[in-house]
């Protein structure tokens, strides 16, 4: 099977999540993967490590800043040329649009929110997560093409091989494919990404207030983690609204999930459930975090916090 | 302006989720159905809107009869009237092809939805309406300004927001703080009831996408209890048991 892989990037690096989406590739197929905009030349050849045969490198400086329409129509003419039975993409805020797009486009059968490795064994099937982590769908892909986004840990990125030769990719854009305009950017730089993350520190109104995310962000620190928080924080503002984790905000699902101070009402479970270990700390033995997690401590978050930080130093 | 809103019948998030029929069919047993929290989102932002710019708020949903109470909540949170179209939802490809059918009938210029739906949590459906009227399509949008012909709109990305630009007609698939979710009042409730709800046929699709089961996910193991006193135990159970340090 010929599989095209979307290699998003972002500042010139590829994103861990596409990594995955190579080793995905390379599970069930022959892999070229594609890069759009200013992407570092490494960074590109690098892909080979992880599973990629050939690496397409569309330079155009407006592919820079991920357009939806633009990048969608750059992958649609790219499975055309590289004769892709499937196109595989990290479930991300443009990699899930793009392939939502591109489906249509080509006419694909489309699966987001994928969780793991397809059965070929007799058609196409993926698992897919659905009811926000509470329920897994296997769903049938019919059409020849197939449109593909996995969510984390669906493949586990690994090196299987040496760099890869990167081609240019020529390609011709309309003014229709920039309809949509970008006209700046907010980001955290140097943060980790939540939604990537391994390890993630999290905090919720037990925190009793902004001032106090210091200790945490000291703890997220030691762990080189990413930090998270509840609804009702970032609610408040406490915390910005892009860490704010579960039904109605980001789904993680990193190796271990550290929540201080936060009940675990369903709605947040629901973006933790996949969460490998989760740890809870929280001064209510009743609270209903304790019964989704695997280990619990029940005390008080100003000091347990540090105490924390200080045995995880010890232990390195 | 005329603003569609594409709203999802869909269980309360509360809900515990079980499947009958050797796990094929959602079992709605003693389920409570609600707007989509997203597209609750999306209502609220048209009705705003709607007040601001004097334009008209349509709300619609691809389903079987049942769902006619969430398109009656939605009018008495202030939508001006409904559609129906009248199938089950099989597929996301199949439900886009009735809203951009729907779209065009009507000449809608702004088509609201939310980000994602939460029993599938696709988060494809605005795109693909997106590509087959050949708009933009913007997701997840936490802020969408209207000056004149253009839509001013913040979007989610990781870590940050982008601020983006587009001329109407477009799509977008909006979340949280794009508004704040609305309550219907009495009168609003009482209006609803004769406020139009058309009920339409769908037109035929071919499906790309078949479910052939569900599954739950395995049951969690007992928690562990650590004491406050005792953290550094934690930490070596962390390393050697959970082997995730
Ligand atoms: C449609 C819908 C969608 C929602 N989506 C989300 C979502 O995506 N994410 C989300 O998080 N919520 C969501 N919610 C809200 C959710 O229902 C809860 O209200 C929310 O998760 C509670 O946040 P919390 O745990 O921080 O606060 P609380 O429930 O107030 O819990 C605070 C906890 O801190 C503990 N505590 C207090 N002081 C201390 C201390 N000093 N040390 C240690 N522990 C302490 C308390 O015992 C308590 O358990 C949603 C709700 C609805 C209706
Ligand atoms: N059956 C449906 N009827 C109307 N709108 C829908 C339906 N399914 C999905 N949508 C809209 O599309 C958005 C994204 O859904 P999804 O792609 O399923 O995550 C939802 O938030 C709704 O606004």
């Amino acid at each position: 099977m010929n599989v095209l892989v979307f290699a998003e990037s972002d500042e010139g690096k590829i994103r861990k999540a596409s990594l995955e989406a190579v080793a995905y590739g390379k599970a069930i197929g022959n892999v070229t993967a594609i890069a759009l905009g200013n992407v570092d030349k490494a960074e590109l050849e690098n892909l080979g490590k992880y599973g990629a045969q050939k690496v397409l490198h569309a330079k155009d400086d407006r592919l820079s800043h991920g357009v939806i329409q633009a990048y969608t129509s750059v992958l649609a003419k790219a499975m055309d040329d590289e004769k892709a039975d499937v196109l595989v993409l990290a479930n991300s805020s443009l990699g899930t649009p793009v392939a939502a797009r591109v489906a249509a486009k080509a006419g694909a059968s489309l699966a987001t929110n994928v969780a793991d490795l397809p059965n070929t064994s007799g058609g196409f099937t993926v698992k897919k997560s659905i009811y926000t982590g509470k329920a897994f769908a296997q769903v049938e892909l019919k059409n020849a093409k197939k449109v593909i986004a996995i969510r984390k840990n669906a493949a586990e990125a690994k090196e299987v091989g040496g760099m890869a030769t990167v081609t240019d990719y020529p390609v011709t854009l309309s003014d229709a494919d920039f309809a949509t305009k970008i006209t700046s950017t907010e980001k955290a730089t140097g943060d980790i990404l939540l939604p990537e993350a391994n390890i993630v520190v999290s905090g919720g109104r037990g925190m009793k207030g902004p001032e106090h995310w210091g200790a945490l962000e000291a703890l997220a620190k030691t762990l080189g983690a990413a930090t998270g928080c509840s609804k009702p924080v970032s609610d408040m503002g406490w915390r910005p609204h892009h860490e704010h984790v579960g039904q109605t905000g980001v789904k993680v699902s990193p190796q271990l999930y550290i929540a201080i101070g936060i009940s675990g009402a369903i709605q947040h479970l629901a973006g933790v459930n996949s969460s490998k270990c989760i740890v809870v700390v929280n001064k209510d033995p009743e609270a209903p975090f304790f019964k989704a997690a695997d280990y619990g401590i029940v005390g008080d978050a100003f000091d347990v916090l540090p105490k924390l930080n200080e045995a995880i130093k010890a232990a390195k | 302006m005329k603003i569609l809103v594409c709203i999802t019948h869909v269980p309360d998030t509360t809900s515990k989720i079980n499947f009958l029929d050797n796990n094929t069919k959602f079992d709605a047993n003693g389920v409570q159905f609600i707007i989509g929290p997203y597209d609750d989102y999306a209502l609220a932002r048209a009705i705003e809107l709607k007040e601001s710019t004097g334009s008209t708020v349509t709300v619609l949903n691809v389903g079987t009869a049942e769902t006619e109470p969430t398109l009656r909540k939605a009018l008495a949170i202030g939508a001006d009237d409904a559609i129906r179209v009248n199938a089950e939802p099989a597929d996301s490809f199949f439900v886009a092809s009735q809203i951009a059918e729907q779209a065009k009938a009507g000449g809608y210029e702004l088509i609201l939805m939310g980000r994602e739906s939460i029993d599938y949590n696709s988060g494809v459906v605005h795109g693909i309406v997106g590509e087959m009227l050949g708009i933009p399509s913007v997701s997840p949008v936490m802020k969408l300004d209207i000056e004149g012909t253009k839509v001013k709109m913040a979007r989610e990305i990781e870590g940050g927001k982008e601020y983006v630009e587009a001329n109407l007609p477009l799509v977008a698939g909006c979340q949280e703080p794009i508004a704040e979710w609305k309550i219907p009042n009495m009168r609003g409730i009482m209006s609803a009831k004769t406020k139009p709800l058309k009920v339409v046929e769908p037109k035929a699709v071919d499906s790309g996408v078949k479910v052939q089961k569900f599954e739950l996910p395995p049951p969690k193991g007992a928690v562990k209890m650590i004491s406050a006193d005792n953290v550094g135990e934690l930490v070596t159970l962390l390393k050697n048991e959970a082997k995730v340090l």
